[in-house]
């Protein structure tokens, strides 16, 4: 037999019918849904006559429209939001689907919600009408994203007519840093290789500095490489994955957990297996990074000046970088850090989990938010912030000036109220820097969690490790 | 077949890279449970001014392209979000087809799925018909796709499509129909992988349960 990717194991394991010589039938494992990508979907189903044939593969959030005011009960303001979540409610009861609604103390964002509870598991097929499907390859589950007719396809045959990918590896030797985070490493690639370097590609990643990631590490690396364009992204499984999947799947015992663990021991790619496309990139170099531009890709050390469109190779670079830096209103060739920020948002399926949370408390703790900046923490789920609480983080932000807030997508893509206004600055840890996406006329500057929560306290953006209390420990450290 | 295999009409040129789903469909737009009113959306920031108001430069608000059928963008086109309201909005609003030198993967099965033309064309080749589209004087084209043939005033070439998707195109596949007469071979699948992975078998309900029970 040839030696196969870890990305073709699971497309093999997956495919119910050769349809040509570049789609199959994949069989889907895990379905999730939000209220705004759904409903046209159901409407088609139910004009069909359809069911749902296995409704247990399946679950929904409200998650994109939610507002995220600390209230109890929560409530939906906007009449159309209101019924998109109504409507998500009526389309779940009537086909048995599994909601998370809106005043679930389990509600959040889908990428959070799933994998915290066990529902993601190795050498699984996972989608969703939401782009950044492709964190849960975190756990050696092949995510990825669909549109609301794949949605209603997936609803009515628990299939997908899939073509498939190419594969790409990257590498990554070494160890991330003392002061730097796997937001700073994947920001760093995004800018090496390109808001399209791996389109057409599902990525695996590989190499020490990922053996060494927790899983809510990976999740992050795996959610944010979407922004590559790639279509899909995975991390063989490891003990570290093996060890937080078990924790959080009880029904995985006995007879059942050996046949899961031979199982996953499969889930690698082979020795000699065969990469369309190769990269290598060293952890040991990663600084803090911070987006300057509209597009992820667009994003420079903290250290770094805003490039020069003059000095750049080509004319089609020359342009972005102008149409970029008119809207973000930064001068060629200036520092990015002390750029003064008038939001700063932890928060989204990239960097809301508990590990975000204590990361950016290390910074925040004893400390106040600068004036003029509202800061404001929104946890990925009510589980995060239950346990956030249990943790006495929700007073540690407080007690620093920012805002507690319940759980959802909130200001990553301002679908509710939470809004960076026309002209305002974020320091956001999010995944897209679009114009407009946080508000008509705002700028975004994605980063870390730690570099976010050191802009709320200076009130610029800035470079976390002159706040950091820890001595650096790494050996031949620049800073 | 014959009518629909040539799109044909006037194009206009958008002129960027990474032209996301985000500027295509923007969030305020998003909030409806049907596809109804997307025109309105499309390219909203880019057409309108905070107030509200067309802005006069945008190309889009010209009388000379208000017949645009055919938009001409750079790289990268419909990045980001999977939000599939960008290709409706794109069809509502008139776009029958979009030249791009490249196409975000979401994006492109999205528009498969609706019958909105993609055609992918070399740069040096988008950047001719960029030139093309920007004079309203020589902005005509046509997009055949019988023989996968795109025409403006000084660029004619080839462009690719696999057989599916120009089978979607010119005769409209019904996608999910075709999907369902695989019915048993799927339900056998799913027989034989519980089976192997019984893990696998209802594992959103059964954690839901499971978090839910009292």
């Amino acid at each position: 037999m040839t030696a196969r990717t870890l990305y073709r194991r699971l497309v093999d394991s997956h495919t119910v019918a050769v349809l040509d010589e570049q789609n199959v039938l994949l069989f889907c494992d895990l379905h999730l849904m939000n209220e705004y990508t759904s409903p046209q979907a159901f409407a088609g189903l139910h004009e069909r006559g359809l069911e749902v044939p296995v409704p247990g593969q399946n679950m929904a959030v409200v998650s994109h429209i939610i507002p995220t005011a600390a209230v109890t009960p929560r409530v939906i303001g906007d009449p159309a939001s209101a019924l998109q979540a109504r409507t998500l409610e009526a389309n779940c009861a009537r086909h048995g689907i599994s909601l998370f609604d809106a005043n679930d103390p389990l509600q959040g964002i889908e990428h959070v919600v799933a994998p915290e509870h066990g529902m993601v598991r190795p050498g699984m097929v996972v989608i969703c009408g939401d782009s950044h499907t492709t964190t849960h390859g975190a756990l050696g589950a092949l995510g990825f994203g669909i549109g609301t007719t794949e949605l209603e396809h997936v609803l009515a045959t628990q299939t997908l007519a899939y073509p498939v990918a190419r594969d790409m590896r990257i590498g990554i030797d070494g160890a991330l840093p003392e002061g730097t985070t796997v937001k700073d490493l994947i920001l760093m690639v995004l800018g090496t290789i390109g808001a399209e370097g791996a389109r057409g590609y599902v990525v695996e990643f590989t190499g020490p500095a990922i053996a060494a990631l927790s899983v809510e590490s990976r999740l992050t690396l795996c959610n944010m490489t979407l922004e590559a364009g790639a279509r899909g992204a995975l991390i063989a499984p490891d003990q570290t994955t093996i060890g937080y999947v078990l924790e959080r799947a009880p029904d995985i015992t006995g007879d059942t957990r050996d046949l899961a663990l031979a199982h996953w021991a499969t889930l690698r790619s082979d020795a000699d297996a065969q990469f369309d496309v190769e990269h290598r990139f060293e952890a040991g170099s990663v600084v803090p990074h911070v987006s300057w531009g509209t597009s992820p890709d667009q994003v420079m050390p903290i250290n770094g000046r805003v490039p020069r469109p003059d000095q750049q190779d080509d004319e089609a670079t020359r342009q972005a970088t102008r149409r970029a830096l008119g809207y973000t209103r930064l001068s060629p060739g200036a520092p990015i850090e002390g750029i003064p920020v008038q939001h700063v948002f932890i928060g989204s399926c990239t960097n809301a989990r508990i590990e975000d949370l204590r990361a950016a408390s290390d910074v925040v703790r004893g400390r106040t938010v600068a004036r003029g900046v509202r800061a404001m923490v929104v946890p990925g789920s009510g589980a995060v912030r239950r346990q956030a609480e249990a943790e006495g983080l929700d007073r540690l932000f407080t007690d620093a000036g920012f805002e507690w807030r319940k759980p959802g997508c909130s200001m990553c893509l301002a679908m509710n109220d939470d809004v960076v206004g026309a002209g305002e600055r974020c320091a956001s840890t999010t995944n897209r820097n679009f114009e407009g996406r946080q508000g008509r006329g705002s700028v975004t500057h994605l980063m870390s969690p730690p570099m976010a929560a050191a802009a709320a306290i200076t009130g610029t953006i800035s470079d976390v490790r002159r706040l950091q209390r820890r001595p650096t420990l790494t050996p031949g450290s620049q800073s | 077949m014959t009518e629909t295999a040539v799109i044909e009409g006037r194009a206009a040129a958008l002129a960027i890279d990474n032209l996301d789903t985000d500027q295509i469909m923007p969030k305020q737009f998003l909030r409806g449970i049907d596809k109804s009113g997307l025109d309105k959306g499309l390219l909203y920031d880019l057409r309108f001014d905070e107030n509200g108001r067309p802005k006069p430069d945008c190309v889009l608000n010209r009388p000379d392209y208000a017949d645009v059928s055919i938009l001409i963008s750079g790289s990268n086109f419909g990045c980001g979000s999977s939000r599939e309201h960008a290709v409706w909005g794109l069809l509502e609003f008139g776009i029958r087809a979009v030249v791009a030198s490249s196409f975000a993967e979401i994006f492109y099965s999205n528009a498969v799925n609706n019958r909105l033309m993609l055609v992918t064309l070399p740069q040096d080749k988008i950047a001719r018909a960029l030139a093309d589209a920007a004079d309203p004087n020589r902005n005509h084209v046509s997009i055949d796709v019988a023989t996968l043939r795109f025409r403006s005033a000084s660029v004619d070439a080839p462009f690719a499509l696999s057989a599916r998707h120009r089978r979607m195109f010119l005769e409209g596949l019904d996608v999910i129909g075709m999907t369902l007469t695989y019915r048993q071979q799927i339900g056998a699948f799913a027989e034989r992988h519980w089976s192997e992975q019984p893990w696998l078998r209802d594992v959103a309900a059964r954690t839901y349960q499971r978090l839910h029970s009292p």
